[in-house]
């Protein structure tokens, strides 16, 4: 057998008398492309948070390549190979985008242990960090501060940033959330041509998108896995449009 | 006609950076940055020329170079890993306390042995109270440092058979520097003494921040929550650069001790650290210098208001901090780069 890239063993978590996570298992193999689908306050970035150390499980058991992680910290696990993104922008602002990508890098290599060298001195490094800019059109930005990007190109940092630490497992939280849909496709563009051995972990609300991108489907409702299939399984599965894609409709209907 | 010239050459220069390639343009720049400048040999030049035209004042002189270091340490921590302390004061009375009991305990009275012994007190104190405290952030932590320093100076007042309370250790004895200077009635040794050892830590604090490691701490600034994403272990980072600022803060209590020849309890009063925390928000956090330009208006400041009016001068400090806050939020010098940068735009 196998190990599988990311395995998540029976999760639970709970908030007083909520449970926010109930009994949850999922399989993330080698380069897997899966979707993580279920209407508002299911649990979705609960469970990103969970994965990734964030927040601790009241029990269960999170494995990343077969290694029991249950029990490390946050910053332990991304040394492992397991990066994110968040939903709402976690940047160094004030620092400049070249720094914002350089800083990921120093922390994957350990270099930010070095307090005696200049940090431009390592060529290498920062190679590296415009080679991950060019890859998602941000070279030019390279040396303006963060915070004077609009959104968008920002959305397009906070995805460099974790792929700068060369991840085996990529958990993206909404990736194009907030950004005009003049702009996302962009950012589209780059989750879909992510590296094939990463295996990656999507939250995402526009259907066109999950329906393009993921191999595999998780719909989460209630903190709990509702059901799992291929894309085609989803669409066509009746509850699934109940209580998911059906409130989708039921929404447009109402604003439309 | 010369003028002219250089207008041309500046220009060319300009289009030649533009017409670089983007990459190599970011490079050049990232290499280029940790780099000195030519005005940051500014205030060296005024703390040198400070030293010939206020000869009759370098006691004074002795004590802003002092409080400079002090501020300096501060800035590590505060203006680059953002953290916030109201008991740095701690490892400025520790570094002076070493000093003073190893005078007069051990009767080792030798300068520059003893500097060291302060700052490396001070900086394991700074290891194991970072290591216990920095657990915790922004108001708790806050709280958590100024208990830490009224705890230690009550534990002083205690033992004040040891640490002589506040009266002071009595019968403090500090030995010639390198057995032939001695610190004289004008203070003119020890002016230079402080000012070379100002000069050492300074490029020493300057190479930290502009490392790998340093970014790391203005990254923990910036988004802790990001840290932690992107596999910093946060918590050692920030106790290494704590303990190096206490060990700095130290190196600067023990040079107070040894230019005054004396230490009471009163170092470690909340004053003294509120004092260093307001000289640095003056001048400006998180940009070295700031530590300058902060300590020497709060002591010069000091100095010419007790004198005009002993029972308020605290207020007019206290009106340039509010100042400063309002309207300089990046401090003096913050406040000297958004004019200069303001300027740079009219003119194109």
């Amino acid at each position: 057998m196998s190990t599988s890239a990311l395995e998540v063993r029976a999760l639970n978590r709970s908030f007083g008398a909520l449970r926010v996570a109930r009994d949850v298992n999922l399989t993330l193999e080698k380069g897997a492309r899966r979707a993580l689908i279920g209407p508002n306050g299911a649990g979705k970035t609960t469970l990103v948070n969970l994965i990734t150390g964030a927040l601790a499980p009241s029990s269960g058991e999170v494995l990343l390549n077969g290694e029991n992680i249950t029990a490390l910290s946050q910053a332990a696990r991304a040394r492992r190979g397991l990066a994110r993104t968040f939903q709402i922008n976690q940047l160094f602002r004030g620092l400049s985008v070249i720094e914002n990508i350089c800083l990921a890098i120093g922390e994957r290599d350990g270099e930010c242990n070095n307090l005696w060298r200049s940090a431009g001195a390592k060529r290498s490094v920062l190679e590296e960090a415009l080679d991950h800019l060019d890859a998602l059109q941000l070279g030019d930005d390279a040396l303006k501060l963060v915070r004077e990007l609009p959104y968008g190109r920002q959305r397009l940092v906070e995805i460099a940033i974790a792929l700068a630490q060369r991840p085996r497992v990529l958990l993206l939280d909404e990736p194009a959330a907030g950004v005009p849909s003049s702009e996302s496709h962009l950012i589209l563009d780059v989750v879909a041509s992510l590296d094939p051995d990463i295996a990656v972990l999507i939250i995402e609300h526009d259907m066109d998108v999950v329906f393009r991108f993921a191999r595999k489907i998780t719909v989460l409702v209630a903190g709990a896995v509702f059901t799992e299939g291929t894309p085609d399984q989803i669409r066509t599965n009746p509850e699934v449009r109940a209580v998911y894609l059906g409130e989708e409709a039921h929404r447009e209907a109402r604003h439309g | 006609m010369a003028e002219s010239e250089v207008t041309v050459r500046a220009t060319a220069i300009r289009v030649g950076a533009a017409a670089l390639p983007y990459r190599e343009r970011a490079l050049a720049f990232m290499v280029r940055r940790a780099s000195w400048h030519w005005a940051e040999a500014v205030p060296w030049l005024l703390i040198i020329a400070a030293f010939f035209v206020f000869p009759d004042r370098m006691t004074f002189g002795i004590q802003v170079l002092i409080a400079i270091m002090f501020a300096l340490s501060l800035d590590l921590i505060l203006g680059y890993a953002g953290i916030v302390t109201l008991g740095h004061a701690v490892f400025f009375g520790i570094g002076a306390y070493t000093v003073a009991l190893l005078s007069v305990r051990f009767n080792w009275g030798e300068p520059i042995s003893g500097l060291l012994a302060g700052t490396l007190v001070a900086g394991l104190c700074g290891l194991a109270l970072g290591w216990l405290l920095l657990r915790y952030r922004g108001l708790t932590l806050l709280m958590l440092t100024l208990a830490t320093a009224t705890l230690l100076q009550e534990f002083g007042n205690y033992r004040s058979d040891i640490t002589g309370g506040y009266d002071g250790v009595p019968g403090m004895e500090i030995k010639k520097l390198f057995g032939v200077f001695d610190n004289d009635l004008y203070g003119h040794t020890y002016y230079i003494y402080v000012g070379i050892v100002l000069f050492l830590v300074f490029v020493f604090v300057r190479r930290i921040v502009y490392s790998p490691f340093g970014q790391a701490l203005t990254g923990i600034r910036e988004n802790i929550r990001r840290m932690h994403a992107i596999g910093s272990p946060v918590h050692r980072r920030l106790v290494t650069a704590y303990a190096i600022a206490a060990a700095i803060a130290g190196t600067a209590g023990a040079l107070f001790a040894q230019s005054t020849a004396y230490a009471t309890l009163g170092v470690f009063d909340f004053d003294n650290s509120a004092k260093v925390m307001v000289m640095l928000i003056l001048g400006g956090t998180g940009r070295l210098y700031g530590a300058f330009v902060g300590a020497v208006i709060y002591m010069v400041l000091e100095d010419n208001l007790a004198k005009a009016s002993p029972a308020f001068w605290q207020f007019g400090i206290g009106l340039l901090l509010v100042l400063t806050v309002l309207f300089a939020r990046r401090g003096l010098l913050g406040l000297i780069e958004s004019a200069g940068e303001y300027l740079k735009k009219r003119r194109t």
